[in-house]
């Protein structure tokens, strides 16, 4: 059975109470968000609702626990929103992620400017279920909502010179609160190989746990490579730039011996001022061991292929 | 000048300050037992215990200048104890590390202390602190004598060492470190501008007093 919704405002509010047309509008919800626009359906759902309650299933599903949504919401590294792990969520509400524009720059044949709404609606959002070691040595399971990069960025149609694709997150002081002090370089710069972002791992993530990305965690749209240390993923993304020479990435500029380009995590390459072999994973009882890290993070049936003949010690 | 009988020191503020004291252990276990130390509890023990080594460390060094500026000369029976309070977050924060960070993997810890400039640094501030603490007592004040002294400049190595291990553990934003950094400045500027100062005779009389 299914109704038939010619537009958002022919939802009556008594539809929202009654739990068969809840049923339907959730079926409905997964098909219409790629067409709808996420802020009228916002208004819509009930406020108990899950934007997304029964995500397609993407084919990379880690098999890991979950971390709890209170842990992936209250421990972040998102220095825009403040430089201890517990101030994003303490900021995340002077944070307004909309309105909200990309810029697909560089060496593409169909760059533009794209409103976000008109931007994610090409692709097919799915959950995907990845594992997210942070270089600081502490690891989570996330299930995000996303869609492919790869499929992404080639309805750019990058030319043969995109050798590399380079994120930028928004700069803005009156949005980011942690811009007002210059502890990094702002704005935060992020870059991958172009053959690393065709890969079909990496996600631009628009929620989490069958929900909009809250903004702690990189509102309204981030990057997701799963391989890769959590810096590389770069949150609340304005800009794709196509370029032939290697982006200029914040951490690797700021402490080019601690942080590379690449930061694939790797258990035998340690930080210059700590081991990477193992990694505490969040949720875990205190009293655990940490436990062993593993080459790409797991991901090396899928992405090993990308670095052979390479020293990844000499490329971290 | 506020003066303050010794039987109220001993039996009223010693008391008061130990339990002061032992406040941000305490709340550290209640946030454990009852898990809202957040998503990464190991990480909050390493941090308030090392954050409170440095604090107790500096507040150590503060007793001497504030009897000073402030003429209470009362204040000095509380610094053994802020030493030892610094010695005993220090001891917490190693376990800690020891522990929950390394979980006993004694090779690892070895390599941490010879490679890693922060834990060497750290550590080396530790183990500082261990003659410190052990001749904290009067019968070891009696016996090194004028070396007792010499011995206990050692904290202020220890705090430099302490302040150069915040320093160089940060990834990005050195203000807390800068903050600490300051104040053990202008402690070891104030220590500095006593000595070079002759010593005026009414000083000189009352340290003799207190000390005996
Ligand atoms: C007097 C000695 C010491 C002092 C004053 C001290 C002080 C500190 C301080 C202030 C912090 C930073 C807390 C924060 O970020 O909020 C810290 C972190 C830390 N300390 Fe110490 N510490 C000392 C000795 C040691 C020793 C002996 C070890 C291990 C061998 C050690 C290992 C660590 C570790 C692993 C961290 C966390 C680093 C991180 O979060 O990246 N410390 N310490």
């Amino acid at each position: 059975m299914s109704i038939i919704i010619k537009s958002t405002s022919d939802i009556k509010s008594s539809d929202i109470t009654s739990k068969s047309v809840y049923m339907d509008r959730r079926r409905f919800m997964q098909q219409a968000f790629a067409s709808s626009l996420l802020l009228a359906a916002d208004a819509m759902l009930p406020v108990w609702a899950k934007r997304w309650p029964d995500p397609a299933q993407a084919p990379f599903r880690a098999d890991d626990k979950l971390t709890s949504f209170e842990d992936i919401t209250s421990y972040n590294n998102f220095y825009e929103l403040g430089t201890s792990k517990t101030d994003p969520v303490k900021n995340a509400a002077a944070f307004n992620p909309r309105p909200w524009s990309i810029a697909v720059e560089g060496e593409c044949d169909k760059p533009g400017v794209f409103d976000l709404e008109d931007f994610i609606k090409p692709y097919a959002l799915q959950e995907y279920i990845y594992r997210l070691r942070c270089v600081e040595g502490w690891s989570m399971v996330i299930p995000w909502v996303g869609f492919s990069l790869a499929e992404m960025l080639k309805t750019f149609e990058p030319n043969s010179k995109a050798k590399y694709v380079e994120f930028t997150t928004l700069l803005d002081k009156s949005r980011f609160p942690g811009q007002s002090r210059r502890v990094l370089n702002w704005p935060y710069v992020e870059g991958l190989r172009i053959d690393e972002a065709m890969n079909p791992l990496p996600i631009m993530a628009v929620g989490l746990y069958g929900d909009i990305l809250p903004n702690q965690n990189g509102a309204p749209i981030r990057l997701v490579v799963p391989w890769k240390y959590g810096f590389k993923s770069i949150k609340s993304i304005v800009k794709i730039r196509f370029s032939e020479t290697r982006p200029k990435t914040t951490w690797n500029e700021l402490a080019p011996d601690e942080y590379g380009f690449y930061a694939n995590v790797n258990p035998e390459v340690d930080h210059p001022r700590w081991s990477q072999k193992t990694e505490r994973r969040i949720g875990d009882a205190f009293w655990k061991p940490k436990q062993k890290t593993a080459m790409f993070n797991g991901y090396g049936e899928q992405v090993a292929q990308l670095y052979t003949g390479m020293d990844l010690t000499k490329n971290f | 000048m506020l003066v303050i009988s010794d039987k109220t020191v001993r039996l009223v503020l010693k008391p008061a300050v130990f339990i002061a004291c032992l406040l941000p252990l305490m709340l550290l276990v209640v946030g454990l037992i009852n898990d809202t130390l957040g998503a990464n509890p190991v990480e909050a023990m390493t941090h308030v215990t090392g954050e409170w080594t440095l604090r107790f460390l500096l507040i150590t060094l503060l007793v001497t200048p504030a009897r000073q500026i402030l003429k209470l000369t009362w204040l000095i029976k509380f610094r053994r104890m802020l030493g030892l309070f610094a010695f005993f977050y220090a001891t917490l924060h190693f376990i800690t590390y020891i522990w929950f960070e390394q979980y006993f993997d004694w090779a690892e810890i070895v390599k941490d202390i010879i490679e890693r400039p922060y834990i060497t640094v750290g550590f080396s501030a530790f183990v500082m602190l261990i003659p410190l603490a052990l001749t904290s007592n009067k019968m070891m004040i009696r016996r090194l004598k004028k070396n007792w002294v010499k011995l206990h400049k050692l904290i202020y190595v220890i705090a430099v060492l302490g302040v150069l291990h915040f320093i160089w553990l940060v990834k990005a934003d050195y203000l807390q470190p800068f903050i600490y950094g300051v104040i053990l400045l202008v402690l070891l500027s104030y220590r500095a501008y006593q000595q070079r100062k002759p010593a005026t005779p009414a000083e000189g009389r009352r340290c003799r007093r207190s000390s005996s």
